[in-house]
């Protein structure tokens, strides 16, 4: 700090209008007109960005599956659809379906019948018939799926509606 | 009587023609030699000056040039390889297989791209591992350090990006796996996976996205962070030897 005896024109500048918030200079004023209009132009920018990046029609498959007739399907049958990723079992209690897609990482699943259980091929999950976990690092059952009889008697799945486990479809 | 090869060289430095390219001109003071660095947009960069113990070979293995050898391997093979390759589903993957069986030279040119990709990573890590244990991290070199990671995460992503194109199962099964790490992201991992491959699945906009990412986007990041990376290097004082001898 210099000392104050060695600036003795300390006065002349105390005298112009204080540039601050209650009177800002020509030139702080363009700056915060600049700035304004960039962070304005930046956040439309940004939500421009995002809506461009977000597709707004998907060819994707659609999520409802027609599974056939259900005589199809022999009690104690667990047939794979690996095309579609799901499961359709037809159990004493009545037919359900199981998404074949690991809670894990996403990888396609594969009936082991000679095991009698699922089993993933990226990390070594495995589950029963019934989509419960046995061992592996899947941290959830696989997912039960709305499985309906359509109009004409097929059988009919969404994939992307989950229904609680164990919940049965007599025919 | 036959003038050495030199007197030829000497000579075309002279012309004008060379002088408007390279102005420095010819002469080998030390003058000449650092307005040759100087001058030359490409070399500017760098350092006129280095410490002689910067060279050998145990101070950086070299892993900071090997790692750069192999991205300027990368893209003078994977702009050829583009000509051949076109980025939609039903293409994809016989595209790859006629680079590998069908074009001429395209089988090197693939496994080169590839080869170099996986040398890539290693002498990155490699180099990271060098830097990180002389600590030549430290000031004034730590700006220079966080660069170096976003390098390497540019590399990482580049590595991903190029892993999907081949369209084979591997890469369905590697990036379908991997965007589902990626949705562990807290609150937004949904999302970034959605935006990232442009639908719900590894599809056809999740090919184009991740060819645009690992041809376009990516390299153009790369360049630029190279850039500053070997500006830095100058900046902070040359590539660190140690301890010199002086100050002990």
């Amino acid at each position: 700090m210099p000392d104050e005896k060695d600036t003795p024109n300390m006065e002349a500048p105390a005298r112009l209008p204080a540039a601050g918030a209650e009177n800002p200079t020509r030139r702080e004023s363009f700056v915060k007109l600049g700035l304004g209009s960039m962070a304005v132009a930046g956040a439309g920018a940004s939500v421009f960005g995002y809506e461009f990046l977000s597709p707004n029609v998907l060819y994707e498959p659609s999520p409802i599956t027609n599974a056939g007739r259900p005589d199809r399907y022999p009690e104690g049958s667990v047939t794979a659809d690996p095309k579609n990723g799901i499961y359709i079992v037809h159990g004493p209690q009545g037919f359900y379906a199981l998404s074949a897609i690991c809670t894990h990482l996403g990888c396609l699943t594969t009936w082991a019948p000679e095991q009698g259980l699922i089993a993933c091929p990226c990390h070594g999950s495995k589950f029963t018939p019934e989509g419960a976990k046995i061992e592996g690092p899947a941290p959830r059952p696989l997912a039960w799926l709305r499985v309906w009889v359509g109009e004409d008697g097929d059988l009919m799945v969404d994939r992307s509606t989950t229904v609680p486990a164990k919940q049965f479809l007599r025919t | 009587m036959a003038k050495p090869i030199e007197a030829y060289v000497n000579g075309l430095r002279e012309t004008r023609l060379w002088r408007s390219v390279f102005r420095s001109g010819s002469g080998a003071t030390n003058l000449h030699r650092a307005l040759a660095v100087q001058q030359n947009i490409f070399l500017h960069l760098f350092s006129v000056k280095m410490r002689r113990a910067a060279l050998n070979f145990s101070v950086t293995w070299y892993l900071g040039t090997l790692s750069l050898t192999t991205f300027v391997i990368l893209v003078a093979t994977g702009i050829p390889l583009m000509l051949y390759y076109h980025p939609s589903v039903p293409q994809a993957y016989a595209d790859m297989k006629d680079l590998q069986f069908v074009v001429s030279a395209g089988v090197f040119l693939r496994n080169l791209h590839r080869w170099s990709a996986h040398a890539m990573v290693l002498l990155v890590f490699a180099h990271m591992f060098k830097v990180f244990y002389r600590g030549a991290y430290r000031p004034p070199r730590e700006f220079n350090w966080v660069i170096g990671v976003a390098l390497l995460l540019v590399t990482l992503f580049l590595s991903y990006t190029g892993y999907l194109l081949p369209w084979d199962q591997l890469a369905f099964w590697a990036i379908t796996v991997g965007s589902n790490i990626l949705s562990a992201v807290p609150v937004l991992g949904q999302k970034i996976r959605f935006l990232m491959l442009g639908g719900n699945t590894v599809n056809a906009n999740a090919l184009l996205r991740f060819y645009v990412l690992h041809c376009v986007i990516l390299p153009l990041v790369a360049f630029l962070l190279i850039g500053i990376h070997m500006w830095r290097i100058r900046k902070d004082g040359g590539l660190y030897t140690g301890r010199s001898k002086s100050h002990e």
